[in-house]
């Protein structure tokens, strides 16, 4: 047994470090260290440096642009960037759909899309839910039916997350509704400028309208943007659920927000003249987190290990997604309660590019409960928190 | 041993609820809240038509009576719809503070004219790093002829918006944190020498930081005796305590309510979610949490109803709100989470109520500051 990284793995890390210091854009940082909205420029800028540097998809192939980097590497890399505050790409074009298309798509299509994701040229969202397949997604309805050289499709699909931004949508559709519900489901890429489709924002508890309903009418889709084969949509989402569990267990953001909240918790008053550090009811739920924390990432180095050596990730890592969005959630609830009095005032417009004012509560302690609302998606989406349990009881446990 | 209310308790709980299931659905609700005033002056007039703005006075002051337990019956109700006109700081904590620290004149003078719903009031006493210390308190009172002179900074002062006057807590003598050398004065809202920072909180009331430079108020404006305030300050807050205690057991019973339902009728996998033992486990527990959250603040109420000793009944407020904030966390994130995503959405009353319950958990001291409280009395 050996956690220790090697000469070069510490040398690599130093480049990594170096790295961010010098090419994460300074207003960018500005921002994340003072809670203020990212725009999408925010992210697209970001990603085409990252790009630049070659360093955008590390999970990719290296023939379609990845890093080759073994798993160490890999892990330093996220933790790195967690630790700076630097995004992760947004996940919808790098790590969802495109493992899609390199994995099952055809060489046109792999031409056609991959270059364009790699480069933060098009931005992609996720068409998977509807207003009733949620956990049981593969009760979707939205259809599609071959007529001629296109498909037509008809249909609801929703939450879709920053479905504003997006250029293209990726959905699951049901092209056969007469045999097993899995059975009939195909994998179609859409544009979202295709006449037909409509947005609608959906707000959330913390004011932003961050997911949409996409409304599909009549809308042509060209017969060419289909992965793979048709009815073998539910296949394909599904080796990439297993595959794509990378930084899910979401550690170096969990160590970020610890530290930083560590550091608020020193530098607040107790309203008896020490700190809330000193206050040994939270210092325990501090230090309890922080375990917590500990022993998650060596769940997932453990699941990383695996993985290097030729295992696939079993179901194992819904351990990784229940862990770690309940810690998220458990280091939003001891933001609220540092910031006190702090956490009530929703004042959105301070926490917007180019507000000049001085804000009402103390810094970014003010979004602490709309934060701790907005993170209660966690346990939701990405396969609900009782349905990972599922997972293991039947997977794992055999039940 | 009785558990019963009165039949003026009944009346009482009869008419808030029929006024909430009648007149507060979610949409008049967030109408009130859109409104440039943030809740509405109509409800608050009706209020007062019906003698509930009474409830926090005693019958000598031309109230109801003041008891605990019917200001719990009001607030349960109120939880229940989300009420959101200023009934605690202008009713609780301001007329709390005028009935314990009043002369005959002052009460003569505001207290008829809140109970008739002429007269809105906020009491400034959080400080940006007071935290839930009371006594902590960095705002002075200077004494200068016949006038005293304030200065100083007031965070979170809820109904601040709105308040024809304001009950601002500050220091006459004493270090930051000793507990003699408090005052309260009252202090017009439109005096020169306030200025206001308005804004929403995140479960939709509104509130207030206020900053006091050189604000002059006349000897005459201060409430009870110079320096001796705090008591009667821990008292109403400990009333205002108890009465959002009250109002998350109501508003945890319509998430639990709403929760129950919700699993009865949405489908997953060919059935209703609630057939589902891992959610029915979670909902028996939500369930329990309501039970003792109600029966804990039963508790605390008749405790401040009894001859108890201060230090007794401030015992029982901090047991209930420690108790209730441990339901609160356990109800708002299951009732969220049972629901799935529709519930993290501003369209759908759930979240809501999610928002309002976790507010009043950080309100008047959060769960440690009670547990802590708890201990040591
Ligand atoms: C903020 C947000 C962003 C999202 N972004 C996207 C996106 O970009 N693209 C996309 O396609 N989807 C997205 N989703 C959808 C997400 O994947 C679904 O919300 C999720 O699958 C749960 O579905 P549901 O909300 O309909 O809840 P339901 O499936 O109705 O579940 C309700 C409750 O029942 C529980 N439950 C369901 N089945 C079982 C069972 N068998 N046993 C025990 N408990 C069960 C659930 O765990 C949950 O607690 C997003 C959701 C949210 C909230
Ligand atoms: C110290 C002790 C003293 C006792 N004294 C007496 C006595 O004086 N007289 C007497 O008659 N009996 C007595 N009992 C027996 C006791 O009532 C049984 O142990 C009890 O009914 C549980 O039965 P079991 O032990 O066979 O467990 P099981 O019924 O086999 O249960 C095993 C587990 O499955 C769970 N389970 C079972 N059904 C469900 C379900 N539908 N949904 C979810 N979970 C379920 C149980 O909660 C438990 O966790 C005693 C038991 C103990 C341990």
């Amino acid at each position: 047994m050996n956690a220790d990284f090697t000469a070069e793995e510490l040398e690599f890390q130093k480049e990594v470090r170096q790295f961010l210091e010098a090419e994460f854009p300074k207003d960018i940082k500005h921002k994340v260290d003072n809670g203020i909205r990212l725009e999408k420029d925010d992210y697209v800028r970001w990603q085409k440096i990252l790009y630049k540097k070659g360093w955008v998809a590390p999970n990719w192939p290296v023939e379609y642009g990845g890093t080759g980097w073994n798993p160490t590497q890999k892990y330093i890399f996220a933790m790195e960037m967690g630790l700076y505050g630097a995004m992760e790409p947004v996940a919808f074009g790098m790590k969802m759909v495109a493992p899609v298309i390199y994995s099952f798509g055809n060489e046109e299509q792999k031409k056609r899309f991959l270059p364009d994701i790699l480069a933060s040229n098009v931005w992609w969202c996720q068409g998977y839910s509807e207003p009733n397949a949620g956990s049981d997604l593969a009760s979707l309805k939205t259809t599609a039916v071959r007529d001629g050289d296109h498909y037509v499709v008809n249909g609801t699909k929703t939450w879709t997350t920053l479905g504003q931004h997006a250029d293209w949508i990726f959905c699951l559709v049901r092209t056969d509704s007469t045999v097993k519900k899995q059975e009939g489901i195909s994998f179609l890429l859409i544009d979202m400028k295709t006449p037909g489709i409509k947005v609608s924002p959906i707000v959330l508890l913390d004011g932003e309208p961050e997911v949409n309903e996409v409304h599909f009418d009549n809308v042509r889709v060209p017969a060419e943007n289909l992965i793979g084969e048709e009815n073998k949509g539910w296949t394909y989402a599904k080796v990439l659920l297993t595959h794509e569990r990378t930084n899910i267990a979401q550690v170096p953001n969990s160590k970020l927000k610890l530290r930083k909240l560590h550091n608020l918790a020193a530098n607040t008053p107790d309203g008896n003249g020490g700190t809330l550090l000193d206050d040994p009811m939270f210092a325990r739920k501090l230090a309890e987190v922080d375990i917590q924390v500990l022993a998650l990432e060596y769940a997932e180095l453990r699941t990383l290990a695996a993985v290097s050596v030729g295992k696939a990730p079993g179901p194992e890592s819904s351990i990784l997604k229940i862990v770690g969005t309940e810690a998220t959630q458990f280091i939003d609830e001891l933001y609220m309660e540092v910031a006190a009095y702090h956490c009530m005032p929703h004042v959105p417009e301070q926490f917007t590019e180019g507000f000049e004012g001085e804000r009402v509560a103390k810094g970014t302690l003010a979004s602490s409960a709309n934060v701790y609302f907005n993170n209660r998606k966690k346990s939701i989406y990405g396969g609900s928190n009782e349905v990972q349990k599922n997972i293991i009881s039947k997977a794992v446990l055999g039940l | 041993m009785d558990f019963s209310y009165s039949d003026e308790q009944q009346m009482l709980q009869d008419s808030v609820q029929k006024f909430v299931m009648s007149q507060y659905d979610f949409d008049t609700r967030r109408k009130y809240l859109e409104s440039e005033k943030g809740f509405s002056d109509e409800a608050w007039n009706l209020f007062a038509e019906l003698g509930w703005l009474t409830v926090p006075f005693k019958e000598e002051d031309g109230g109801f009576g003041g008891s605990a337990v019917d200001l719990m019956v009001v607030m349960e109700e109120f939880g229940k719809g989300m009420v959101v006109e200023p009934f605690i700081p202008t009713g609780v904590i301001s007329g709390g503070l005028i009935t314990d620290l009043g002369s005959a004149e002052q009460k003569e003078a505001l207290i008829g004219a809140i109970m008739e719903g002429s007269l809105q009031l906020a009491t400034a006493y959080a400080e940006a790093d007071s935290r839930y210390n009371l006594a902590a308190v960095a705002t002075t009172a200077t004494k200068n002829g016949d006038d005293y002179v304030l200065n100083g900074t007031k965070i979170q002062v809820l109904n601040g918006p709105a308040a024809d006057k304001l009950l601002v807590v500050a220091r006459t003598s004493g270090g930051q944190f000793d507990r003699d050398g408090i005052s309260v004065f009252i202090v017009d809202a439109a005096a020169t020498g306030i200025s206001k920072r308005e804004y929403t909180n995140v479960d939709g009331h509104r509130a207030a930081e206020i900053h006091l430079k050189d604000v002059k108020v006349a000897a005459s404006e201060l409430l009870g005796a110079e320096g001796a305030a705090l008591p009667a300050l821990e008292a109403a807050i400990d009333r205002a305590t108890l009465a959002v205690g009250a109002e998350a057991v109501g508003a945890m019973d319509s998430l639990l309510k709403k929760t129950v339902e919700y699993a009865k009728t949405r489908k997953q996998f060919g059935v209703a979610i609630g057939t589902f033992q891992a959610l029915q486990h979670r909902m028996s527990e939500m369930f329990i949490e309501c039970q003792l959250a109600r029966s804990i603040v039963i508790m605390a109420a008749m405790k401040l109803d009894s001859s108890a000793t201060v230090q007794e009944k401030a015992k029982a407020v901090s047991a209930a709100k420690s108790r209730v904030g441990r339901a609160i966390r356990k109800v708002g994130q299951e009732a969220v989470q049972i629901h799935g995503g529709i519930a993290v959405t501003d369209e759908l009353d759930v979240g809501h109520y999610f928002k309002r319950v976790t507010t009043i958990e950080h309100l008047f001291g959060n769960t440690d500051f009670h547990t802590l409280r708890y201990a040591r009395l």
